[in-house]
């Protein structure tokens, strides 16, 4: 390589408004380009400021706001910043995990869309050496029937993105062999046209033998390997900057497509060369590729890189530099090795099979320096590219409720009727957002590396850490209707709900990873609803003691400027010490007590009313309303303690079971519970002054739980419920036959109350078991056309 | 008596396999690589699921190529005792150590369940210790599981006792419903004519241990530690 | 010289993916299509050195060993002058 390359500058482009607006640079952000390098760009360079400064990758409008997350605790290894962040599990074990969105490129081209997000955030994690565990996903889907989306070209859309999203998540993780535990699928008007895919990993990795992307040591030798760089996926950055408009379709080209079997290649090569000894940094090239690993190792590393692009393996002729540097290919790796050893390095890759070539060299000077058949087409301080990138302090609106404070005459008037709850329960449990997602599931492999505790369509997946007692739960949460009548109280609640569920396993929540879905930030509305969602989650997070430690933002979630319901979704870790003492969900046996626990039961259900219920699923399945605002009565305080109870509770070996009330309420969950094991309920539920029966069965107040014990342990685990000052506990019934029986004291609607729900196990659980499925039915041949 | 685990590009539940062997049979055990023809004098082979070579031409296919194949079909033509399971199942009939062959699912997609079979024999080294009829709770994970073979041969496998697992209820009955993927006859796993070959869908290996959900298939490497254990090894 | 390999699921072989597209091509009203079979489609692009008749025999054993699974699948080829 040519040691003094820099002196001749690269060759400048003509710039002019039209190129700006292609690459989606602004004035003002050309000035700060001409600032920092002092010259003119190059096509290339230009290039590299598009994709790096690109909202996408620079975070340019959110990351003002992002800095007040909390992101530390004793347990924290790694915060934000990294490829992903770590947290000490004990025993020598770290985990590492993390969340990210692949949203647009799952709208252009489902399939590949999603299968490229599960292989970018694998990359994420095993680029820490760390062998990834397992995988969830949080997607988000416009409806599947007419009666909630009326255009049906729109609803068979959605149906093939729904197939393309599944299958893709399925085929990416099956084939790399990471378990998928399930995580979350829901459906709302506002997906329609910009579905959400958040694919979250976790892996494992010796505390002391973690690697980070860092570039160090002047004269170290920069080693390429994966896969041949084509012209995938170029601009890919930019284009998850932008809305979609009329036309998004035709950029199809842009999306990337993942090779599941080269990327298990890659991980086994990696781990391998890692464990040499001769591999100092490594970062895989997701967005912005090669740019973006180029730039941020010599960022980090305090020091430079230089790159000649004649040595990058090519999958494709007569590539120039700026689709060299562009390129999104996956399944591609950029490493530091130290000098003398590199061949132990493309050893190990040989052996694997995969091309390793060494590109360029660290160089002292903290600039990234690409040269392509010998010329220098790039020579780019790094800071200019990641801490100098733009930083927006974009005007926040004000936040509006944005639907009415009171339910309509007519929904009151459908209230009071004498009403048959049981047929309520049945349309609820075929909902969408609440019916039996097996259909998603069962397409993943959810057992391979024989860990699975608790696989999908439990509360939370729980993971056993081979060669320790313990295991590791996990859960992703979001709630984009709550989030949209109150960003700030709808992300706290996310928060809770997802460290609830892993609270249910016995686990204690530790840590957190975000991905923030929202519209376009150049709406002061839309920043309204950003901020106060991270001051939800900051506040959350802090009182729950679960650190963010990275994740990702996504925006510009808008098509044809109709935004997404703000939808920020949490991933919570939890650490279980005895994996044997792991709660399962759903009823065990026959002959237990149920017993209803949470912050404030009584005071609660006292002060839930009719307003509370217009978020709820009831609201929007059943009575076809949205009114008022998020559950009330919610305390961080009260959730903080249950979760510790639980834990304590879970310990003591003193419960068999414990549900999450979430969507659909109590009567729901006991459903649900019912359903796991075939095991029956009699239940009787406090009613709520002066409301109907519905408020009780279907209202969704947050810090609730449902567990079961044997009768003996019944005052057990009073008392020690009873010994947390925000905590209290009701005895609702107990376990056994083949129904579902809710008694209620007195309901105003009903002359009597008594039993308001009765349902044989099997009549309640065919709707639920067959909504999505059916909903879905006949569109198999779609999929296989598409 | 030593155990082998084959592990091509591409496997991915060979550590599952393995470490059902060291960890819970407390057997010996090494890992054998595609690439060598050298089976390091193993007693048993145990071919695990995945995806080798990516199953990018067919499932199984590139497999059958490699050079530790080779030595496998040798091996069990000799009379060594060779398990597939999964991908396994579908190397070992590509390369024609098992009639037969495993196309698409029924409903196209993967599936990944638990399921239950009807043990259908016990004269073979994998499930001799267990009973006539007894229902494995076992889990499936596959897109490629469909099991085909002509009439002839379904009939030879039928008349031999071929036939080690089908799909069953809960309960043990053979019905279409249990049938998780449309494969004849409700056939789950078959053993090769010498009897020594048994390539099956389920994954034993995912049902070793309660924690995991259920500990019926570690029967099957029971009873061939315990036939090897019979046999001197 | 190139040769371009096709290989279907035997005519006796149930090929659920071309059932799935011709429903589907039926509910989308194209009535007149009877039948639908899917399959793979490989391009071999060959070296200098063969001749027509031993290009045929290598393509045609290749296609029969490695690319075909004679329990359920069949091929057709055809080689072709290139460039």
């Amino acid at each position: 390589m040519n040691p003094e390359p820099a002196a001749v500058a690269p060759q400048p482009v003509t710039v002019t408004p039209e190129l700006l607006a292609q690459h989606s640079i602004t004035a003002e952000e050309y000035e700060r380009i001409l600032a920092a390098l002092g010259r003119t760009p190059s096509l290339t360079e230009l290039g590299i400021y598009s994709v790096m400064w690109s909202e996408h990758c620079s975070y340019k409008s959110s990351r003002v706001h992002l800095k007040r997350l909390p992101t530390k605790s004793d347990r924290v290894v790694q915060g934000p910043g990294e490829n992903a962040g770590i947290i000490d599990v004990g025993d020598g074990w770290a985990c590492a995990f993390k969340i990210e969105s692949h949203n647009h490129p799952s709208y252009i081209e489902p399939h590949q869309g999603a299968a490229t997000g599960v292989g970018g955030i694998l990359r994420d994690i095993f680029t820490m050496n760390a062998r990834p565990l397992a995988v969830m996903d949080s997607l988000r889907f416009g409806p599947l029937s007419t009666e909630e989306e009326p255009d049906e070209a729109l609803v068979r859309k959605n149906h093939s993105i729904v197939e393309g999203v599944v299958s893709g998540v399925a085929s990416y993780g099956n084939c790399f062999g990471v378990p998928n535990l399930g995580g979350e699928t829901r459906f709302e008007t506002c997906y329609s046209g910009n579905p959400l895919t958040n694919a979250f990993a976790l892996g494992l990795v010796k505390r002391d033998e973690i690697f980070y992307a860092k570039a160090t040591g002047v004269g170290n030798p920069v080693i390429y390997v994966g896969a041949k760089t084509g012209r995938d996926g170029i601009h890919g950055a930019t284009m998850a900057s932008e809305e979609f408009k009329e036309g998004s379709e035709q950029k199809r080209p842009n999306v990337q497509v993942g090779d599941p079997f080269m990327e298990k290649l890659l991980l086994e090569a990696c781990i391998e060369a890692m464990a040499t000894g001769a591999v100092l940094g490594i970062q895989d090239m997701g967005a912005a590729g090669l740019t973006c690993s180029t730039c941020e190792m010599g960022a980090r590393g305090g020091v430079g890189l230089e790159v000649e692009l004649d040595h990058v393996p090519q999958r494709e002729t007569g590539m120039n530099s700026y689709e060299i540097m562009l390129s999104e290919s996956q399944e591609r790796m950029l490493l530091v090795a130290d000098k003398g050893r590199e061949d132990e390095v493309l050893k190990v890759f040989a052996k694997w099979g995969l091309d390793a070539s060494i590109v360029g060299t660290v160089i002292a000077e903290p600039k990234m320096r690409i040269l392509h058949h010998g010329v220098v087409v790039a020579d780019i301080p790094n800071q200019s590219l990641t801490d100098d990138a733009p930083v927006y302090h974009r005007p926040v609106g004000t936040w509006k409720a944005p639907v009415p404070a009171e339910p309509s005459a007519e929904i009151l008037a459908e209230l009071s009727k004498d009403r048959d709850y049981t047929a309520d329960l049945k349309k609820l449990l075929a909902a969408s957002n609440i019916c039996d997602k097996r259909w998603v599931f069962e397409q993943y492999d959810s057992m391979v590396q024989t860990n699975t505790v608790q696989g999908p369509g439990a509360e939370a997946g729980v993971m056993r850490i081979k060669g320790t007692n313990r295991a590791l739960a996990m859960a992703l949460d979001g709630n984009g209707r709550w989030c949209y009548l109150d960003p700030k109280e709808g992300a706290k609640l996310a928060v809770a709900e997802a460290a609830r569920k892993v609270a249910c396993t016995g686990a204690t929540p530790v840590a957190a990873t975000n991905c923030l879905n929202f519209g376009n930030p150049e709406k002061p509305e839309i920043m309204a609803q950003l901020s106060s969602a991270i001051d939800g989650i900051a506040e959350a997070c802090t009182a729950l003691g679960t650190p963010i430690t990275g994740g990702n933002v996504s925006l510009y979630n808008e098509t044809k400027g109709e935004g997404i319901y703000p939808t920020p979704v949490l991933g919570i870790v939890g650490i279980l010490d005895d994996v044997t003492k792991a709660v399962p969900s759903g009823f065990q046996r026959e002959g237990e007590a149920v017993l209803l626990v949470g912050g404030g039961v009584a005071a609660q259900t006292a002060s839930i009313a009719v307003k509370d219920l217009g978020s709820s699923s009831y609201a929007k399945q059943v009575l076809g309303g949205f009114w008022g605002t998020v559950p009330s009565g919610f305390s961080l305080e009260g959730e903080a303690q249950l979760h510790k109870v639980l834990a304590q509770l879970a310990n003591e070996n003193l419960i068999t079971s414990s549900a999450d009330i979430s969507d659909g309420g109590i009567a729901v969950a006991l459903a649900e519970a019912a359903f796991r094991n075939g095991v029956g309920v009699n239940a009787n539920i406090i009613p709520v002054a002066d409301a109907p029966a519905a408020v009780a069965l279907f209202g969704e107040s947050a810090s609730l739980v449902i567990i079961t014990c044997s009768k003996e342990n019944i005052e057990k685990v009073e008392e020690l419920v009873n010994s947390y000052s925000e905590l209290s506990s009701l005895l609702l019934g107990e376990t056994g036959g083949s129904r579902v029986t809710i008694e209620i004291a007195n309901d105003i609607a009903s002359t009597s109350g008594g039993v308001v729900i009765d349902a044989s196990i099997a009549e309640l659980r065919d709707p639920w078991a067959n909504a999505l499925e059916s909903a879905l039915h006949d569109q198999t041949a779609n999929e296989v056309l598409a | 008596m030593k155990f082998g685990v084959l592990v091509f590009p591409g496997s991915n539940c060979d550590h599952d396999t393995y470490n059902v062997i060291s960890e819970l049979a407390k057997q010996p055990v090494t890992l054998l690589w595609h690439d060598s023809s050298d089976l390091e004098n193993c007693d048993a082979i145990l071919v695990p699921g995945g995806f080798a070579y990516g199953d990018y031409l067919r499932t199984g296919a590139i497999a059958r190529f490699s050079p530790v194949m080779q030595s496998v079909k040798k091996f069990a033509d000799a009379g060594g005792p060779v398990l597939g399971i999964c991908n396994g199942f579908q190397i070992l009939c590509e390369s024609g150590l098992l009639p037969g062959a495993l196309m698409r699912n029924a409903g196209l997609k993967y599936i990944c369940k638990q399921v239950y079979l009807r043990s259908e024999t016990l004269d073979s080294p994998f499930t001799n210790q267990l009973t006539r009829g007894e229902v494995l709770k076992v889990p499936i994970g596959h897109m490629e599981g469909n099991y085909f073979c002509d009439d002839e041969t379904l009939k030879t496998l039928q008349r031999n006792d071929r036939i080690a697992f089908r799909y069953a209820t809960p309960e043990g009955e053979i019905t279409p419903q249990a049938n998780p993927n449309g494969s004849l006859d409700n056939i789950a796993g078959i053993l090769s004519e010498g009897r020594n070959v048994l390539g099956m869908m389920p994954h034993p290996d995912r049902s070793s241990e309660q924690m995991l959900g259920s500990a019926d298939g570690f029967k099957i490497f029971q009873s061939l530690v315990g036939t090897l254990a019979a046999a001197g090894r | 010289m190139k040769a371009h390999v096709y290989v279907t699921l035997k005519r006796t072989v149930l090929d659920p993916q071309g059932q799935a597209i011709h429903n589907a091509l039926k509910k989308m009203q194209y009535a007149e299509i009877e039948d639908i079979r899917q399959g793979k489609y490989f391009v071999l692009t060959l070296g200098d050195s063969l001749d027509a008749v031993a290009a045929k025999n290598e393509v045609e054993r290749i296609a029969r060993e490695v690319l075909t699974n004679p329990v359920i699948e069949e091929f057709t080829f055809h080689l072709e002058d290139g460039e």
